[in-house]
C-alpha cells in the first residue's frame, strides 16, 4: 500500500508538489497522469526516498521499487550486473526468477546495458526493480520512447505481476490510453497539484481529461 | 645500451609508484567526481609511518601494512571532510581536499618534524640483460602489478566493486536501487588512501620523504591521471609509466633538476589536447 498525505516537496523556493494526497491500495494498480513539469517524477523520487518532503507524510507497506524515467541503467555494466545490483536492498543476487519471467533478459545477460535498444533497456529496468522483491512498484513513464508493441509487451508483464502476485503499482504516464487500459483508478497532477481523480472509466468520459490526455473523448 | 636499459627499468619503477597514487585519484574521482588534492598526503603519511614503526623496532611487513592502513584511515578522514556533508559540490570538496593537504603539513611537522625520513627496503640489486636494477625497484614493479590485478578483480568481479562502478556510472540509478552513494564515496576515499599508502611505503626506501613531498607526488600522479581523463585507471597507468621513464631518462642523461617541469609540461599538453578534443566532440554532436 502507498499512502501519501498532504505532501509538499520543494526545490529551494519552488514548490514541486503542493499538498498532494494519494493512496494506492494493496494489490491495486493506479495511474498518475500529468503533463511535463507537473511534478510526477518528483513524486516518484519522493516515494522512493530520494527526495525529502518539506511537509506531509509518505507511508509504504513493505518494500517499494522504482522504475525511473529514462530507464537509468548502469550503461557500463552487463545486464546480469544491472539485475544483481537491483537486489542491493533485498540481498538477492540470483536473477534466475527474473529470467523466468522475462526470458529475453537471460539471452542479453552478458551484454553491456548501454548498447541495448530502448525496449530492451526498459525490460532491464523492469527486471532490476523486480530483483528487490518489491511489494509496491512505481513505474515512471513505462512507454516513453518505446514502440507500441514493446510497450504492450511490458504492460502485459506488469498486469500479470499485479494479478498473480498482488503487486501494488503506481503507473506514472503521459500515455493515458495505456494507463486507462491497465489501471482501475487514476489521479491527474498539474503544476504540482492534484486536479482530479477517480475511476478510469469516468475520467475517460471527462471532457477536460479526454481533451488533454486522449486527444478527444473516447468513443 | 645497458645505461639506457637501467634508466628504462628504474623509470618503470618510478612510473609504477606514480601509477598507484594516480589510480587512487582516479578511483576517488570516478565515484565522487572530486579531484582529491590530498592524494599525495596519503603516500607521505604511509612513508613517515613506516619510517617511525621500523625505527621503533617493529618488523618489516607489519610496519608497512600498518602504515598502509594508516593511509587508508587518512583517506577515510579526508573523505569525511570532503563529502561527509550531503549536498557538497565536487568543487567545494576539491577545495576541502586542498585544505586537508595543508592541514596535514602541520600535523606531520608536529609528529615527525620537517626533516626528510627514509626507511630501509629490499637491499641489493640484480642484473637484467646487462642492466643493474635495485631489488626495491623490482619490488615496486611487482607490487604495482599485483595491486592493479587485484583492483581489476575487485571492480570487475566483486559485488562491492560493481556497486562502486555503478556509483561512477550513474549515481542517480545507484540511489534508486538503494546504494548509499555517499558511503561508497567514503569507501573510494579509503581505497584512494590505501593506494597512496602502498605507493608511500614502496617509495620511502628509494627516496627520503618529508611533509612536503606530496607536492611532487601529486603533480606527477595528477599528470598521469589526467592522461586517463581522471576516469580510466589503465590509461593512467600507461601515462604514469611514460612519465616515470621520461623523468628517469631526463635525470640519467643530465637533466635531473627538471623532472618536475617534465611532469608539469606533460600534464599541460595532455590537458590542452583533451580540452580541444572535447570541444571538437561537443561541436560535432551539436
Amino acid at each position: 500500500m502507498i499512502d501519501v498525505q498532504d505532501l509538499v516537496v520543494s526545490y529551494g523556493t519552488a514548490t514541486a508538489l503542493d499538498h498532494v494526497t494519494l493512496t494506492v491500495g494493496k494489490g491495486e494498480m493506479v495511474a498518475l497522469l500529468g503533463p511535463n513539469g507537473a511534478g510526477k517524477s518528483t513524486l516518484a523520487n519522493t516515494l522512493a526516498g530520494l527526495l525529502r518532503p518539506a511537509s506531509g507524510s509518505v507511508r509504504i507497506d513493505g518494500r517499494l521499487a522504482l522504475i525511473p524515467e529514462g530507464r537509468q541503467l548502469f550503461p557500463d555494466l552487463s545486464v546480469a550486473d544491472n539485475l544483481a545490483l537491483g537486489g542491493w536492498r533485498s540481498g538477492r543476487r540470483d536473477p534466475s526468477a527474473v529470467y523466468e519471467l522475462l526470458p529475453r533478459l537471460a539471452e542479453l545477460a552478458g551484454r553491456r546495458a548501454g548498447v541495448l535498444s530502448g525496449g530492451e533497456q526498459q525490460m532491464v529496468a523492469f527486471g532490476r526493480a523486480l530483483m528487490s522483491e518489491p511489494d509496491a512498484l512505481v513505474v515512471d513513464e513505462l512507454s516513453l520512447g518505446l514502440a507500441p508493441g514493446v510497450t504492450a509487451d511490458l504492460a502485459a508483464h506488469l498486469a500479470e505481476l499485479n494479478r498473480s502476485r498482488g503487486l501494488t503499482v503506481l503507473l506514472i504516464e503521459q500515455n493515458a490510453r495505456l494507463a486507462f487500459d491497465l489501471c482501475s483508478r487514476a489521479y491527474v497532477l498539474e503544476s504540482g497539484r492534484l486536479v482530479t481523480e477517480g475511476e478510469c472509466a469516468r475520467l475517460a468520459d471527462d471532457p477536460r481529461v479526454a481533451g488533454a490526455y486522449l486527444g478527444g473523448a473516447i468513443t | 645500451m645497458s645505461a639506457f636499459l637501467t634508466y628504462l627499468l628504474n623509470g618503470l619503477a618510478v612510473g609504477c609508484a606514480i601509477a598507484l597514487i594516480a589510480s587512487g585519484l582516479v578511483t576517488i574521482h570516478r565515484v565522487t567526481g572530486v579531484v582529491n588534492f590530498a592524494q599525495g598526503t596519503f603516500a607521505v603519511v604511509a612513508g613517515l609511518c613506516t619510517s617511525s614503526l621500523l625505527g621503533l623496532g617493529f618488523p618489516h611487513g607489519l610496519s608497512e601494512v600498518a602504515a598502509v592502513l594508516a593511509a587508508a584511515l587518512a583517506g577515510l578522514l579526508t573523505g569525511l571532510a570532503a563529502i561527509g556533508r550531503p549536498g557538497t559540490t565536487p568543487l567545494s570538496s576539491l577545495i576541502v581536499t586542498l585544505g586537508v593537504g595543508v592541514l596535514a603539513y602541520a600535523v606531520e611537522i608536529v609528529l615527525w618534524g620537517d626533516q626528510p625520513r627514509s626507511a630501509p627496503g629490499l637491499a641489493g640489486s640484480v642484473v637484467i640483460a646487462g642492466a643493474r636494477i635495485q631489488t626495491q625497484h623490482l619490488l615496486v614493479i611487482g607490487v604495482t602489478a599485483a595491486t592493479f590485478a587485484l583492483l581489476a578483480f575487485f571492480f570487475g568481479r566483486t559485488y562491492l566493486g560493481k556497486a562502486l562502478t555503478a556509483c561512477a556510472s550513474n549515481p542517480y540509478a545507484a540511489r534508486v536501487v538503494g546504494i548509499d552513494v555517499r558511503r561508497m564515496g567514503l569507501l573510494a576515499f579509503a581505497l584512494g588512501g590505501l593506494l597512496g599508502g602502498i605507493a608511500g611505503v614502496l617509495v620511502t626506501p628509494l627516496r627520503p620523504i618529508s611533509f612536503d613531498t606530496d607536492v611532487t607526488l601529486i603533480v606527477n600522479a595528477f599528470a598521469a591521471a589526467v592522461f586517463g581523463a581522471l576516469t580510466r585507471p589503465v590509461i593512467a597507468l600507461v601515462g604514469a609509466l611514460l612519465l616515470g621513464v621520461a623523468e628517469t631518462m631526463a635525470a640519467g642523461y643530465g637533466y635531473g633538476s627538471h623532472q618536475l617541469e617534465i611532469a608539469l609540461g606533460l600534464m599541460i599538453v595532455v590537458m590542452i589536447v583533451q580540452a580541444s578534443r572535447r570541444t571538437t566532440l561537443s561541436q560535432e554532436s551539436a
